[in-house]
């Protein structure tokens, strides 16, 4: 009763929680709400009756409570440290990883839900086991895979294979083959057993299937649906266990994870289908019509001398400024330029980076002011006012074929117009084409510089430039 | 049966609320946003404290569940910390600036 009552509360806090996050200035006190409706939930959940009936024990050995309290400081000891440790530019890797957490968390209480009925339950019941364990089981190394691509243990790019709709297609068949088997009511307990371990065997491999063919650029896309399907596993749990506060937290984080997967997918003009099923960064072999120009490239120096004589300066900043570690002294630079009475201004796109509003959290980490942050709305119709734009490491958003080329696969998606300032700068590690491996137009426009090395490099001679004045 | 219809509902309408409630949140806090939700979602301690109690006589029950805790704390605490200290970033420079 109480701790039912605790659930109501926590819940109440989860949703304040999200809805004070929706805001600047009150996105502090939104995330505290939250972590106090966990704590409260968490706290509530010791009391509950069946915890307590079946814990409270003399010999200590036998007692939940111990293993329980050991494994919750366990996991915040880790938790803790770990979220102290990573860097900012790591945060998309974290986030996977934890996400990936949640998702085995989930399906293993499904499985020990499974052993709790070795000859069966009712059908909702059974029903809500198996789709824990299919959720669960996709979070889990879907989450995982896109966190070894984000941390480039393995290849960031797509890898697509022939067939790979057929077999996901297959997977998915198998799998619900498996969820209906396992509800049948009196089966064989062997059958059951069966069912359940191929289901959990094909959702593992799902879940890499799905990641698999998913580019790079992507990644925010991907990030913010499998934080959805992670939720969605959590509500499926609380349907086993009939508890509230799961199905409610579950469907809330379900919910928002997808309006956030829905939100990326507009900046980038795709539907979730598309970029599931169409190997994104694959298409290597849709050519632009380049017409085989070759960029024009500056030294630092150089670039130094048409820099002294802007009046105003944009950055676009792109996951490669994330990679080189930039952020620091492109702050340096800016202010430096600002100092020297240059209007200095910072535009992001959507999708930059690798999770939704990465480089917001990079450039607020280098403490420049969000005043400067525009979007690409805010900025693209006085882009062509803009004397200068550095492009640090940012590629497929800032490439003109999305709007000119029809053969293109970007086409259609919204870009900032960089290519409309005066001058470009092009800040690139090396003269390959970008992560999704698609050609940039704008690299062999009139305006644009390339600058190539290390961005970091770069941005820091060309701040000491200034000094040396 | 009348139960498994309560939560359907419940889940349902808090559906529709999570999707009312981002609707309109800024880019500059899709980061914090989406790790403060992670973490909302490592609820499923809950579910693993509870299970495990459902489920308190056998050995390989109690150790998915221990395991299960562990994994979903650290994406509970992890989670919530680790958007806080972005948020800190975020912070530090209203009070710069104003």
């Amino acid at each position: 009763m109480i701790n039912n009552l605790a659930y109501i509360v926590a819940c109440v806090l989860f949703i304040m929680g999200i809805k004070k996050l929706g805001k600047p200035d009150t996105a502090r006190r939104g995330n505290f709400l939250s972590a106090l409706g966990m704590l409260i939930a968490v706290v509530a959940s010791f009391f509950e009756n069946e915890v307590v009936q079946s814990w409270n024990t003399d010999n200590w050995m036998q007692n939940g409570y111990v293993w329980a309290l050991l494994a919750v400081a366990i996991g915040s000891i880790i938790g803790l440290l770990w979220s102290k440790k990573v860097k900012m530019t790591g945060m998309p890797e974290l986030v996977a990883i934890y996400n990936g957490f949640g998702g085995l968390a989930s399906f293993l209480v499904a499985f020990t839900q499974f052993l709790r009925y070795p000859s069966g339950t009712e059908t909702f019941v059974a029903i809500s086991i198996t789709l824990t364990i299919f959720t669960g089981a996709i979070t889990f190394t879907g989450s995982m895979l896109a966190w070894g691509k984000l941390s480039e243990k393995i290849t960031g790019r797509a890898i697509v294979f022939k067939g790979q709709k057929a077999i996901n297609l297959l997977l998915v068949l198998v799998a619900i083959a498996m969820i209906v088997i396992f509800a049948i009511p009196g089966l064989d307990d062997a059958v059951r057993l069966v069912s359940v371990l191929v289901l959990s065997g094909i959702s593992l491999i799902f879940g890499l299937t799905l990641v698999l063919p998913i580019g790079g650029g992507d990644m925010p896309v991907v990030i913010s649906l499998l934080n959805s399907l992670s939720g969605i596993a959590v509500a499926m749990a609380g349907f086993i266990i009939a508890n509230t506060v799961l199905i409610v937290a579950g469907a809330l984080v379900g919910a928002s994870g997808l309006m956030l997967t829905l939100i990326m997918c507009k900046a980038m003009n795709r539907s979730i289908k598309n970029l599931l099923f169409s190997g994104f960064g694959s298409t290597n072999t849709a050519s632009s019509k380049g017409e085989g120009v070759e960029p024009k490239s500056v030294s630092a120096e150089d670039a130094y001398l048409i820099l002294e004589a802007a009046q105003s300066v944009v950055f676009i900043p792109g996951y490669g400024m994330a990679v080189a570690q930039a952020q620091h002294v492109v702050k340096e630079l800016a202010e430096k330029l600002e100092a020297s009475g240059v209007e200095v201004s910072f535009v992001i796109h959507p999708v930059a980076g690798r999770m939704p509003g990465h480089m917001n959290v990079l450039l607020a980490e280098a403490d420049i002011p969000y005043e400067q942050l525009k979007t690409m709305d805010e900025m693209n119709p006085s882009m062509p006012l803009q004397d200068v734009a550095i492009v640090i490491g940012a590629n497929d958003v800032v490439n003109p074929a999305a709007e000119t080329d029809e053969t293109s696969p970007i086409y259609g998606m919204p870009i900032i117009k960089a290519h409309e300032a005066r001058t470009v700068f092009v800040l690139k590690r090396g003269k390959g084409k970008g992560f999704s491996g698609i050609e940039n137009e704008l690299f062999g426009m009139q305006n644009t510089l390339m600058i190539y090395g290390d961005a970091k490099a770069t941005i820091s001679s060309l701040a000491n430039e200034f000094t040396n004045d | 049966m009348e139960i498994m219809i309560l939560l359907l509902f419940i889940f349902v309408i808090a559906a529709f609320l999570g999707r009312e409630l981002i609707s309109k949140v800024p880019s500059q806090l899709h980061t914090p946003l989406m790790s403060a939700t992670n973490a909302i979602g490592g609820i499923t301690v809950v579910g693993a404290v509870v299970a495990v109690a459902m489920f308190a006589t056998g050995t390989l029950g109690m150790v998915l569940s221990f395991v299960a805790i562990i994994l979903a704390t650290i994406n509970v605490v992890g989670g919530y910390s680790v958007t806080q200290r972005m948020l800190g970033m975020f912070r530090k420079k209203e009070d710069k600036n104003g």
